[in-house]
């Protein structure tokens, strides 16, 4: 059975008294593309940012190709890229001056051809030499991409990828991630709670709430087993009902 | 022979000059695009050194002190700009960083946290270049005095001071880590604790007794010392010289230890993630 590309153990995140990730299992194999979902405060975020090693694990283990993240990060993050709307890139620098600081970064051969080949791919050649503060959401999303694509990265995280785009724009970067991962075997995952945007990329859904994976399985999966017509009534029924491990408790 | 990944970028532990200059890179397009953030660097020493220059102009004809060695006060006002601008230099580089958010997607890349260290390192010495040089040259139609005149043990006081500044600078970083934005201010206060201290325009024999013992654990003291030494003397002071380099390794260290301990810390509660404006 080949390597899994993410093998999460025990993996969890507390704040003080607060309990952001509890106890999360999970493995994901190469050339899948995968969520997290859950409602507002149930740890997608905080999940994403453990993976790597932005956020420290209070207790668990992660490993990322085979690496432990906690003692050899760097050998795997040449491998892997992360976006996020928690974070930005420089506003003042240019969007060409932004990717070559971040293709530097990662030493990145015949780094002006990337840049090229990405501008003419994500459709941002006609404001690269802009600075980056100065553009629209579509325009950063579309840029954050780009960064986020620069290493061609075998495992990409994604945090809300298309929060606060117009269906257009956010149905074009859907479409970018879905080729991206079938011409480069390439592993996703993206935390989000849009349905839509779920059901359409993702083969496999970790449902969570209060920081645990509540359920999982492929969206059609999901929908079959709570007796619903959409993943959206799914997670309505997650969010508002008691969870499956109180169900198997109270069982 | 280096792994690669599948995209050709090299895999591994070991330091990257390439990491260290892209961080370089990023700050110099920084400045090349925000023409005020390049007059701030100028603007300060440069008034500093007109106004002291007046000082001393005065004081040479009405002080035997000042007349003893014209241009100590101006030497001094432009080493004190040294360690304060060097200090900034590493500081202000990393509050960029804070402002722009930008903290969560370079930890994400392979750069390593003393790769930009050594960065803000570079960058204070270019903007010290930017701020302190001209200051200087300008002294010299102005007020007939080059401070380049103090010769080789001017290399040994600017490379000192500019050792005291790092350490201070990354320690600071390090508090602001700790403490978010609202901990910005120190970076522009902090250094100004020690200068009643380090003997910058007066002998540290001036101070009280008890005050003095606190001045002989700061480099800057041992190198005004030293500096007055050259000026009055004619003479290098080794003691203050090996003093002050002995400290400046200690207050590098602790600098840098503080700075990589919060660094460390941030990643435990989040912050690279939170910061921002």
């Amino acid at each position: 059975m080949p390597q899994p590309v993410v093998t999460v153990r025990n993996l969890t995140k507390r704040f003080g008294d607060v309990v952001a990730v509890d106890a999360l299992d999970f493995a994901l194999p190469r050339g899948v593309t995968a969520a997290l979902l859950g409602g507002n405060g149930a740890g997608k975020t905080t999940t994403l940012s453990m993976l790597p090693g932005l956020l420290l694990p209070s207790e668990g283990a992660i490993e990322i190709f085979g690496e432990n993240m906690l003692t050899h990060r760097h050998r795997v993050l040449p491998r892997l890229n992360f976006s996020s709307p928690y974070v930005d890139l420089p506003h003042r620098l240019t969007v060409r001056q932004n990717l070559t600081v971040y293709g530097r970064l990662y030493r990145i051969p015949e780094l002006k051809d990337r840049i090229a080949e990405l501008a003419r791919d994500l459709q941002i050649a006609d404001f690269l030499d802009r600075q980056t503060g100065k553009l629209s959401s579509g325009m950063k999303t579309r840029v954050a991409l780009a960064k986020a694509l620069l290493n061609r990265p075998e495992l990409l995280l994604l945090d809300e990828p298309t929060a606060s785009l117009d269906p257009d724009t956010g149905d074009w970067v859907r479409s970018y991630l879905e080729d991206y991962r079938r011409r480069g075997d390439a592993t996703i995952l993206l935390a989000s709670h849009n349905m839509g945007e779920v059901e359409r990329l993702c083969s496999d859904v970790m449902m969570m709430k209060r920081g645990r994976i509540v359920d999982r399985g492929s969206p059609q999966e999901l929908i079959a087993r709570y007796g619903r017509a959409t993943l959206e009534q799914v997670f309505l029924d997650i969010a508002r009902g008691p969870d499956l491990f109180a169900r198997e408790a109270a069982q | 022979m280096t792994a690669v990944t599948k995209a050709g970028i090299p895999v591994g532990d070991g330091f990257s000059p390439a990491r260290v200059w892209a961080m370089m890179l990023r700050y110099l397009y920084l400045l090349q695009s925000s023409w005020p953030r390049t007059l701030e660097l100028l603007y300060w020493p440069a008034i500093q050194m007109i106004l002291w220059g007046f000082m001393s102009r005065f004081l040479m004809t009405n002080s035997s002190y000042v007349a003893r060695a014209g241009g100590v006060l101006l030497a001094a006002v432009m080493l004190w700009d040294v360690m304060f601008r060097g200090q900034l230099g590493v500081s202000v580089s990393f509050l960029e960083e804070m402002w722009s958010r930008n903290l969560g997607h370079l930890f994400a890349t392979p750069l390593r946290p003393y790769e930009w260290v050594i960065a803000l390192i570079f960058m204070s010495f270019v903007r010290v270049g930017i701020g302190v040089v001209p200051a200087a040259l300008l002294a010299i139609p102005l007020y007939h005095y080059s401070i380049f005149s103090l010769g080789l043990p001017l290399i040994a006081f600017f490379a000192l001071l500019m050792f005291m500044g790092w350490a201070i600078g990354l320690a600071i970083c390090g508090l602001i880590l700790r403490n978010g934005l609202g901990a910005e201010s120190i970076a522009w206060f902090a250094v100004f604790i020690i200068a009643p201290v380090s003997a910058i325009y007066y002998p540290v024999s001036i101070l009280p007794v008890w005050l003095q013992y606190v001045a002989w654990f700061l480099p800057s003291s041992h190198v005004f010392e030293g500096m007055r030494a050259v000026m009055f003397k004619g003479e290098f002071p080794l003691d203050h010289f090996f003093a002050a380099a002995g400290l400046d390794i200690v207050y590098l260290a602790a600098g840098g230890m503080v700075f990589l301990i919060f660094m460390r810390q941030a990643r435990h509660r989040g912050a690279l993630m939170q910061m921002g404006e």
